[in-house]
């Protein structure tokens, strides 16, 4: 059950990275989360949605399904989709420094989405996309 | 918002701002790229205290940097973090390469 729900879909266009995970800030903020939890948030999703542009739809422009769901007082699910190039080895494509990006990309992007969320699990399927799941307490201020 | 140098006593002063992601960051590379390619500093200092937020490009950034760099037998400081800021660059182990500060230089330049 969520207790609140978003959804938006936007362009896979990189001027979009910085609109999606202010609007994911804003409406987690109903939960009067803490400056750092906020943070968290938006550098979790800026990594995703980068993947989505730079990985899933890389010579193209596709959509990107963005879905938040407050599931508590303390919980939020973000679900961040595309269908896109989908990633052959999962495993592979989570360990730090891996990267098929080119010099100028860390390969750190789902390293830093695991350590600023609780839970971060990955869907996909080569040619078809993939759907990341971003699960974070909120413990907040006033909590 | 994005980056401004100042070459001086054979130091690059890169000062970056605004939202280090990837779609920014594309620019400020080639701007600071540009830089020390012309100048060849021996010592490149980013100060990342007007920066307000930045994920895992701006690791990426600093990397790039540091390359780039070396090759000219230059070394790479990285200054003013904020709190989450430093969070990202401490998961890469950017501590390694590159000589990282909290406080900015800015003020004691200036």
């Amino acid at each position: 059950m969520n207790i609140n729900e978003f959804k938006m879909t936007v362009d896979s266009r990189s001027v979009n990275e910085g609109f999606t995970r202010t609007a994911v800030a804003a409406f987690t903020a109903q939960l009067d989360p803490t400056l750092e939890e906020i943070n968290d948030i938006k550098t979790a999703v800026s990594e995703a949605v980068t993947n989505c542009i730079v990985h899933g739809y890389k010579n193209s422009v596709g959509k990107i399904f963005i879905t938040v769901r407050i599931k508590s007082e303390s919980a939020v699910l973000i679900t961040i989709k595309d269908r896109g190039a989908g990633i052959e080895d999962i495993k592979k494509a989570r360990e730090p420094l891996f990267t098929t990006g080119g010099s100028d990309r860390a390969g750190l992007g789902f390293s830093v989405m695991e350590s600023f969320t609780d839970r971060l699990t990955v869907r996909s399927a080569v040619g078809r996309g993939t759907t990341v799941t971003l699960y974070k307490r909120i413990f907040g201020r006033a909590k | 918002m994005g980056v401004k140098t100042e070459f001086q006593d054979d130091t690059l002063y890169c000062y970056l701002s605004g939202e280090i992601d990837h779609h920014q960051s594309f620019a400020i590379r080639l701007e600071i790229d540009d830089k020390i390619e012309n100048s060849r500093p021996k010592t490149t200092i980013l100060d990342f205290t007007d920066v307000t937020f930045m994920d895992s490009s701006g690791i990426g950034l600093v990397m790039g940097r540091y390359k780039l760099c070396s090759q000219y037998d230059g070394s790479l400081t990285v200054c003013g973090l904020s709190d989450s800021a430093y969070k990202v660059m401490k998961l890469a182990g950017l501590s390694n390469i590159a000589s990282i500060k909290k406080g900015g230089i800015k003020n004691e330049h200036k």
